[in-house]
């Protein structure tokens, strides 16, 4: 069973008047076909106002189909009576730390998902530990969110997203407010619950390098998909990507600009490692 | 437009158990006309010292001064301070309020106390200046993009003619074409009017491309300050304070430990290429 399918979804919002009539419709998503097997991470690219974050909120029925069906590991969202299931299955973190954060001690708010959930007290504290211990945050358990820096806030976001034992997470640029070892901070998390947890992560970003590992990579437009590929076909047109507003990483760049000046390197480069590999072949 | 720093100390919470000193002698000289990028890990103390620059905080301990004048000395006007150096927030858009684009951008130049006339003109400068299409100004600000509200939000500083120009991370969030565009913009603006600008970004390529010289925080005080090329060639310990070069310096260094007798102290793309174009 694939962990998410969508089946021609639409999802139109409503476009209000100053007295909150509706005056028409504003089609974010627009007939969109996805399917993301159990343990893939899949990366969604696009430029702001795309369809990107209104596909992820589909996907844990934040948000549910205009038109067409969502089903998160077989429940289709659109089922009030599947609302809980499917929030447990997919669970999401958001870009900014300071609006997830709810408890006034981290472990706490790590507990907040599983208590909502009903999980007994024993259990709740074995799961926080667990998860805390998961995301490299267990020696702050009894801080203060607040005085905690930007990348360990987003940390503990996902520790409270694990605690509910979610068989995918959705992240929504979860690095756009953090500073460069913030970034990889939560990065290297992801990549850990992916290979030892086998998470399903779905993740969303402005950041190119951060694509890079990614199984598939999803391009989006004007509500649709139309790119789809690996990271090494995706970045190896660059021309196209430029076209929806996106951007390769410097070393996908700057490989692309030497083959201009005539330098014999393989398409898809993805890394400084390729780039230096290839360079030396050359030599 | 001269910027001074001498010996500044800030302290949050003083007396309480919450103490925290947030600036410690930290000591800056910006010529005017400068492009000064500012970088740090999150709670470096960026924020902190970029709101010394228009008094929206006031030093603990040590002197400011603003073209050769004390801004602490009693009777300076802050006034006029706030007035020619313009501070555009993180996520300047929350900031957005009036019915339409146009009077959002006036509100700065109206509290000035202008005209009505001349604070339409400036707006519509200011909104030229930031590449906001025309045909946009009566709408409501709330139905824009990310991207163009956050050009109305920068207008709208721009609007009052600051002779310095602050803006704390003005593209997190933005795509990679909006980031691109509004950093052009700003970069065409210093240029143009030669203005100061002062821009604080997490990303370190951005900072490369843009800036002529970068000052790099760490826990309250200043750790590097010079051109890009000098700051990045410290990328291990840039590294150790929680921040990092743009990838094509750490190409460059692959490279030279690989044989390609390659100049290390590239920061830019450009650079890079025909560096690499004189070794092949």
């Amino acid at each position: 069973m694939s962990m998410i399918k969508t089946d021609k979804l639409i999802y139109e919002y409503a476009k209000l008047d100053d007295e909150g009539n509706v005056i028409g419709t504003n089609r974010a998503i627009d007939a969109v076909d996805l399917e993301v097997e159990p343990g893939q991470f899949v990366a969604i690219l696009g430029h702001n106002g795309s369809g990107k974050s209104t596909l992820a909120k589909q996907l844990n029925a934040i948000l549910t189909p205009t038109e067409g069906t969502v089903w998160v590991a077989g429940r289709n969202t659109k089922e009030p009576e599947n609302i809980w299931d499917v929030r447990q299955s997919a669970g999401m973190v958001f870009q900014n730390p300071d609006n997830q954060i709810i408890g006034t001690v981290v472990e706490e708010d790590v507990g907040f998902g599983p208590e909502n959930l009903g999980v007994p007290t024993d259990e709740i504290w074995t799961r926080v530990e667990e998860s805390l211990k998961k995301v490299g945050m267990i020696e702050y358990r009894h801080h203060s969110p607040n005085k905690l820096s930007g990348g360990q806030k987003q940390r503990v976001a996902i520790a409270g997203v694990i605690a509910m034992r979610p068989q995918c997470i959705v992240l929504d640029e979860p690095t756009a407010m953090l500073d460069p070892n913030g970034r990889k901070e939560v990065l290297r998390t992801v990549e850990e619950l992916r290979k030892k947890e086998k998470v399903t992560v779905i993740l969303i970003t402005h950041y190119m390098e951060e694509v890079v590992g990614a199984d598939r990579v999803i391009v989006m437009d004007k509500g649709s998909i139309v790119m789809e590929g690996s990271p090494k076909r995706i970045f190896s047109r660059v021309e196209e990507l430029k076209k929806y507003r996106l951007d390769v990483p410097q070393a996908t760049l700057l490989a692309y600009e030497l083959q201009k000046k005539g330098v014999k390197l393989p398409d898809g480069i993805l890394s400084t490692e390729e780039l230096v590999e290839a360079l030396c072949q050359l030599n | 437009m001269s910027i001074k720093l001498e010996n500044i100390n800030y302290v949050y919470s003083e007396g309480t158990a919450y103490r925290k000193q947030a600036l410690k002698d930290v000591s800056i000289e910006i010529p005017h006309g400068q492009f000064v990028g500012i970088i740090g890990h999150t709670g470096s103390g960026k924020s902190t010292l970029i709101q010394h620059l228009n008094g929206l905080i006031k030093a603990t301990d040590g002197v400011y001064y603003f073209n050769g004048e004390n801004v602490y000395a009693d009777g300076y006007n802050m006034k006029s301070l706030r007035n020619q150096v313009g501070l555009v927030f993180q996520y300047p858009e929350h900031q957005l309020f009036e019915i339409d684009v146009l009077s959002d951008v006036c509100f700065g130049p109206k509290n000035q106390g202008l005209s009505k006339e001349e604070c339409e003109k400036r707006a519509r400068e200011a909104l030229e200046a930031v590449g906001f299409p025309g045909k946009f100004y009566s709408q409501s600000p709330f139905d824009l993009s990310g991207g163009q509200k956050r050009r109305v939000a920068i207008a709208g500083v721009l609007a009052m003619r600051p002779k310095v120009l602050v803006l704390d991370e003005p593209t997190a969030g933005l795509d990679p074409a909006g980031r691109d565009e509004i950093l052009d913009q700003i970069a065409k603006l210093h240029k143009e009017s030669g203005m100061t600008v002062i821009l604080v970004s997490h990303s370190m390529e951005d900072i490369a491309k843009y800036v002529d010289r970068i000052i790099v925080m760490n826990q309250g005080s200043k750790l590097f300050d010079g051109t890009p090329k000098e700051v990045f060639s410290h990328y291990k310990e840039l590294e150790n304070v929680g921040l990092a070069a743009p990838q094509v310096t750490y190409i460059m260094h692959a490279l030279k430990e690989r044989g390609f007798r390659v100049d290390t102290s590239v920061t830019t793309i450009d650079e890079a290429v025909e560096e690499i174009a004189k070794v092949l």
